[in-house]
């Protein structure tokens, strides 16, 4: 199958899960035979429209950059602080708002749909709907909607972007088929955008096994128990909630240490509150960290805590267990579907969070024999299985729909 | 009369590096910067001396070869003194050159440009008789007239000050102590019997410290014979004219540019064509000036800002939190028995590191992101910490170790 795939991020650029799936898709797609050209914007500071991204890991793989600073995660607020710092003559080339540029973006992405010869067209998130849809108008093969989130996700439910979400639901509609993340994904999907259930295909994300390296312990874990939230700084991944239990357990164990890592909108927020409740000495903030250094972080941390308030998947608990880390997970996320044996708690419920914290930090052999359980359910947790889904939705569920 | 008196501030912190999370427990060269970053103390120093320390040092010494009747007061904070030593040490000979004129008066001070008069008399006190130790070492004098970190004054400090045994105080000459007063005179701290209280005339130091080279101000260019003129109408209205400042004035505040050197060089000469007027050091001032009034200061003071408080150190909970955590360490540090981790901790007192955490003006693309050596103030609280961190591991090891 030649599958042209539209996406808004691919590691090295990413700043989220988005760009790891994409990737752990991408690979497994590209192993089993398939072959991919992965179109995504980048802001390029020269007067071009594409250019093409070497990215000589995956085989199979092409990446083409559309010329445009739509990125991971964007706002509009965020889009028009970005357009300000650009000089004028690179300003031009985009659109004045979130809103013009995701429609320029789909033109330009979708003039590629003419250039490169493809079977299926696969389209991750609302940034990519608009292009994917134009690119099927103009090729006539079929879409994928891959859902990875949803405006309700992003904002916690706390009121969406209706810009974003009429992109969302035109996707949908406009797609073949709808690929959801998770069971809780394609619940929420069904419910808020009126998308029949047997359109929406249940494809968990995963990780590709890999031997983690060890890489040597911090002094801190002499000294204290730690606790470690990893994930962008913001609404949805409940950060305040982490803070929240956090002090509910340092009133019981003040030898816990809570680390930080990741950037967000809400970063400045969550120090300015771990500050002022007092507990300043047993917060570390990292920023944001890629590569090797997650991983420490994961090897450091006696326990990985992901209280978030609505988790399409979750792909960082997996992450943690194959570093050997046992996992809290809040109930309101996608990967608790495939690995039962972690620990679920209510986001809101800090009481209970905090109890399971101490529970599992002061009972260092339930902890470890739990982290085994987690960590022996990850096999069936691959980029591979999930490869193998689309390949049958690719072939089985797209000709009858197209 | 009057008698000017000309005081300046030579300060320089030891600025904490990037630090991380990866560092804590490896790494305890926390001021070790080597970098480009506006973080690389070296490289400051040795910025800061050839724009200001040299060429100022040069024109007063020439100031005070032509004019026998100059006078300058110094306070240099031990931080700064241990940066001339290490980086360069040509600017502490010039200011031993100075010193040695014999018309040049060293003031004491904290020895870590600190915030613990707030926080901790005890280590207050420990660090003024240090660095009496040190100047009297290094210069062969004995300070007797005191200034706190950034002019920071209230009642209770002068009490501590006089406890020690100093004759004089400086504070700033803020309106809302003053009232009708004037900071042309010396005044009696509330409730004390000795120590004399010199107070900043905020006016005429900040139109050479901030307004000099400010090209929408009424009176810009300021010219030496200008202030000549200003200084001399204190005439009759006062005795002292206090110009206290921070040395950077000339040649990092005010660059060279500006003509800051030239108007330096010519002022005494404008101020000293009035018969009447002359230059005092601050001991002079307090000799030959008894105060005139007892003066309550219950609020403290000092001369940072537009509030001239202490706001700049202690208006949000980054800074809150990080100075309560700085000072729960001391006794510990002190009882370890660690004479780095000691010296270390007394290094993370300087009261900049607290200064870069201030809010109060911060927002996106904030213009005092210049005096802001860290990305954001966030991100100086979160550096901070993490070297507070490593500080605490290191005691505690320490501490186990002692009892094993």
């Amino acid at each position: 199958m030649r599958v042209l795939m539209f996406g808004w991020e691919f590691p090295p650029f990413n700043s989220g899960g988005l760009g790891t799936a994409c990737l752990g898709l991408t690979k497994a797609l590209s192993r089993s035979g398939h072959d991919i050209v992965f179109v995504l914007p980048k802001q390029l500071d020269l007067k071009v429209d594409y250019m093409d991204l070497l990215f000589a890991d995956v085989p199979r793989l092409r990446v083409k950059a559309v010329n445009s600073p739509l990125a991971g995660y964007l706002t509009d607020h965020r889009y028009r602080v970005l357009m300000g710092a650009l000089p004028p003559e690179l300003a031009r080339l985009y659109g004045r708002d979130l809103y013009e540029e995701t429609q320029r973006y789909a033109e330009k992405a979708s003039a590629i749909a003419s250039t490169v010869e493809h079977d299926v067209i696969h389209a991750h998130d609302w940034l990519s709907f608009p292009a994917g849809m134009a690119a099927k108008a103009a090729s006539g093969k079929p879409l994928v909607a891959h859902v990875h989130a949803t405006e309700f996700d992003r904002t916690a439910d706390g009121g969406v972007n209706q810009l974003v979400y009429e992109c969302e639901r035109a996707g949908m509609h406009a797609a073949d088929a709808v690929v959801a993340v998770s069971n809780y994904t394609k619940e929420r999907v069904a419910r808020h955008y009126e998308v029949a259930p047997e359109k929406i295909h249940v494809v968990h994300n995963g990780v590709d096994p890999r031997e983690v390296r060890k890489l040597g312990a911090s002094k801190l874990n002499d000294h204290y128990k730690i606790v470690l939230f990893l994930g962008r700084i913001t609404v949805q991944k409940g950060p305040d909630w982490f803070l929240k239990a956090a002090r509910l357990v340092l009133e019981r164990d003040k030898d816990v240490l809570f680390v930080v890592a990741g950037a967000g909108d809400m970063e400045r927020q969550v120090i300015l509150d771990a500050a002022d409740s007092g507990i300043a000495d047993r917060v570390v903030f990292t920023g944001f960290r890629r590569g090797d250094d997650i991983d420490r972080l994961y090897q450091m941390a006696d326990l990985y805590v992901m209280p978030s308030v609505s988790e399409p998947f979750g792909i960082t608990a997996l992450e943690a267990v194959q570093n050997g880390t046992p996992v809290i997970v809040s109930k309101q996320s996608g990967v608790r579907e495939v690995l039962p044996e972690a620990v679920q708690v209510d986001f809101w419920d800090t009481r209970r969070m905090a109890d399971e914290m101490l529970r599992l930090l002061s009972h260092r052999e339930e902890a470890k024999r739990l982290g085994q359980l987690q960590r022996a359910a990850l096999p069936g947790i691959t980029w591979d299985a999930a490869a193998l889904k689309l390949a049958s939705l690719y072939k089985n569920v797209l000709p009858v729909r197209a | 009369m009057p008698s000017v008196c000309f005081y300046f501030q030579v300060h320089q912190p030891f600025r904490v590096k990037p630090y991380s999370i990866f560092e804590i427990g490896e790494d305890r060269e926390y001021f070790a910067d080597r970098s480009h970053l506006n973080l690389n103390n070296r490289k400051i120093m040795r910025k800061v001396a050839d724009k200001c320390y040299l060429p100022t040092n040069a024109v007063m010494l020439a100031l005070l070869e032509r004019h026998p009747e100059f006078r300058i007061s110094y306070s240099i904070s031990g931080t700064a003194l241990d940066q001339f030593e290490e980086f360069v040490p040509e600017v502490l000979e010039s200011f031993r050159r100075l010193v040695g004129t014999g018309r040049v008066e060293l003031l004491a001070e904290t020895s870590h440009h600190s915030l613990a008069a707030v926080f901790s008399p005890e280590e207050f006190r420990t660090q003024v008789s240090n660095h009496v130790a040190r100047l009297g070492r290094l210069f062969g004098v004995r300070p007797t007239v005191f200034r706190n970190t950034e002019l920071i004054y209230d009642d209770r400090i002068a009490g501590l000050v006089e406890d020690m045994g100093f004759s004089g105080i400086l504070a700033e000459g803020a309106d809302h102590i003053l009232g009708w007063r004037s900071p042309a005179f010396a005044y009696r701290p509330r409730g004390r019997k000795r120590i004399s209280l010199l107070l900043k005339n905020y006016r005429l130091s900040d139109d050479i410290a901030f307004r000099f080279s400010n090209r929408d101000w009424s009176e810009w260019p300021l010219t030496a014979p200008k202030f000549g003129r200003w200084v001399d109408a204190v005439n009759g209205n006062g005795n002292l004219v206090n110009l206290f400042m921070d040395y950077e004035t000339f040649g990092e505040h005010q660059w060279r540019d500006t003509g800051i050197f030239d108007f330096l060089s010519h002022l005494p000469e404008e101020i000293l064509k009035h018969p009447d007027n002359d230059f005092v050091t601050v001991s002079e001032a307090i000799r030959r000036y008894e105060p005139v009034a007892e003066l309550e200061v219950p609020q403290t003071i000092s001369w940072a800002d537009i509030e001239r408080d202490l706001s700049a150190w202690r208006s949000n909970p980054l800074q809150e939190a990080s100075l309560k955590a700085l000072y729960a360490l001391e006794r510990d540090v002190k009882s370890s028995g660690d004479d780095r981790a000691l010296e270390d901790w007394r290094k993370l007192t300087t009261s900049d590191h607290f200064y870069y955490m201030c809010t109060k003006w911060f927002s996106d693309g904030d213009v005092h992101k210049y005096f802001n050596p860290y990305d954001s103030p966030y991100d100086a609280f979160v550096t901070y910490m993490n070297v507070i961190h490593d500080l605490t591991l290191r005691i505690k090891s320490r501490t186990n170790y002692v009892h094993a």
